[in-house]
């Protein structure tokens, strides 16, 4: 009983602490158990989603990789690189994937700039 | 920014645990981690417990099919993930007094598959007259393992393609990779250009080609803390690269999980990476793969004589539960009525689409 409250106490600390922990991607299972019928629901399409399709589960996990960069997620950055090894994609591929992603992020951004362009034009005598 | 592998065990890494009298070099420190911390604390399921879900245990063997024989633990490598922890410095090679007891089993056993393996069993002295006389035994599939650069090691071994050709065996080879950096990074600098020498050789006297009858088969081992991926995808990205970069021809790529003993239970440790690793083995856990596992169809003979549900049973010295324990008291009969001995390294083999020395097994 005493362990179990230092565990939690543990638990408690850590979260104070940080909120990414490495060990949560485990438990990403779990976010079923509030709400079983939609976690499963998303489970099994995520699951399809990167199956052999028109593309191939190579592809789509480059294509995840570059997202979870452009989404920041520290978890789909770790899984992403794992799956990336476990399918013999190269760190080169890997990285090219990565700036395909920032290419498009700060292509976004910059396109605004035709916004601003145009309101500044639009404002000037 | 976080290296892959810590500076220190690539430098050590030249050198077995063993000649390094690394406390992982005896088994009994192995099979303290593997049966302690996360499976102690109940975090993750004791294997037993496992495969007791699905009315597995104890595991039994089925028809005997491979006889597998490690003719001794040197080899020119020392490669990161060695689950044997080979290399120049071993010297556990076997005899030929134990290699004639070898042959008696040969010739009578009911396996249709011969497997040699090391180290590298090309530097045993007495390789080449132990593969003329085990292949008069006429088995159907005589394979051995080569590693690939001992066919460059030394000019002794040059002929070594010939050589296989003239007795028909099923050269079966390490290649880690289909890249440079990838593949020195695990089993050593200089091992790609010399691995993809040794292929264009085989290749050369026809093993691998297309039509050819002399069989070619890579395996792949992940260079890392990471499971292997697809079989088959990874069998057309390797055909692929080795065609269009080098010309390279083979027939079947093998995907091997590696199994967290000897110089990779080492690695996963030094690099933080042992629990992550355990979690995904035991995630990935597949129930279809365990009817099929290796030791249900594969004895394991090490370079003394002794008897092992498998290869990495032998390299944690877990010996066959059976009356029978070493090749001189052989019986095929009272060897397969035993129960295998398991841990929880055994997980590696039923990981994904499982794994065994012949790749997938689900």
């Amino acid at each position: 009983m005493a362990l179990k409250a230092i565990s939690n106490q543990k638990t408690q600390n850590k979260m104070a602490n940080s909120y990414y922990d490495p060990a949560d991607l485990r438990k990403f299972g779990k976010i079923t158990e509030w709400s079983e019928d939609l976690g499963n629901k998303f489970f099994d399409y995520y699951g399809k989603v990167f199956e052999e399709g028109a593309l191939s589960a190579r592809e789509k996990s480059l294509i995840a990789l570059a997202v979870a960069h452009v989404v920041k997620c520290p978890y789909c950055i770790d899984a992403y690189t794992k799956d990336g090894l476990q399918r013999g994609i190269t760190k080169e591929e890997m990285m090219e994937a990565v700036h395909a992603g920032a290419a498009i992020e700060s292509g976004a951004t910059l396109v605004h700039g035709v916004q601003m362009m145009n309101k500044y034009n639009k404002l000037s005598m | 920014m976080e290296q892959s592998i810590l500076p220190q065990i690539k430098k050590a890494a030249k050198k077995s645990l063993k000649a390094r009298d690394n406390e992982l070099a005896e088994t009994n420190k192995q099979l303290e981690i593997l049966n302690g911390g996360v499976f102690a604390d109940g975090e993750l399921p004791y294997f037993k417990d496992k495969i007791a879900e699905i009315g597995q245990f104890p595991l039994r063997p089925n028809k005997l099919e491979i006889l597998q024989i490690n003719v001794g633990y040197m080899c020119n490598q020392v490669c990161e993930h060695c689950h044997v922890d080979a290399g120049p410095d071993r010297k556990e090679i076997m005899t030929r007094e134990t290699m004639e007891l070898c042959l008696e089993v040969i010739r009578n056993t009911g396996a249709h598959t011969l497997d040699l393996t090391g180290g590298a069993p090309e530097m045993n002295p007495n390789f080449r007259w132990f593969v003329e006389e085990a292949a008069k035994a006429g088995i159907q599939d005589f394979i051995v393992r080569s590693n690939l650069t001992i066919i460059r090691a030394n000019k002794k071994y040059y002929d070594l393609p010939e050589f296989f050709k003239k007795h028909n065996v099923h050269v079966v080879s390490s290649m880690p990779h289909y890249t440079r950096g990838k593949t020195d990074k695990q089993r050593g600098d200089g091992v790609f250009d010399k691995s993809i020498k040794a292929l264009q050789e085989l290749n050369a006297v026809g093993y691998g080609m297309p039509e050819s009858e002399l069989r070619l088969d890579l395996v792949y081992n992940p260079s890392g803390a990471f499971l292997p991926g697809d079989q088959m995808a990874m069998e057309r990205d390797f055909k692929k690269a080795l065609d269009e970069d080098f010309g390279i021809q083979f027939h079947n790529l093998f995907a091997i999980t590696n199994l967290p003993i000897s110089r990779f239970l080492d690695y996963l440790i030094a690099s933080d990476n042992y629990e992550d690793y355990m979690y995904a083995l035991v995630e990935a856990y597949n129930p279809a793969a365990v009817s099929n596992v290796m030791c249900t169809n594969t004895i394991s003979v090490s370079w003394d004589g002794w008897l092992y549900d498998c290869d990495f049973n032998q390299m944690l010295e877990l010996k066959v539960a059976s009356k029978v324990k070493h090749i001189k008291d052989y019986n095929e009969d009272l060897l397969n009525d035993r129960n295998i001995v398991i841990s929880q390294h055994c997980y590696g083999c039923t990981a994904g689409a499982g794994s065994s020395c012949q790749g997938t097994v689900a």
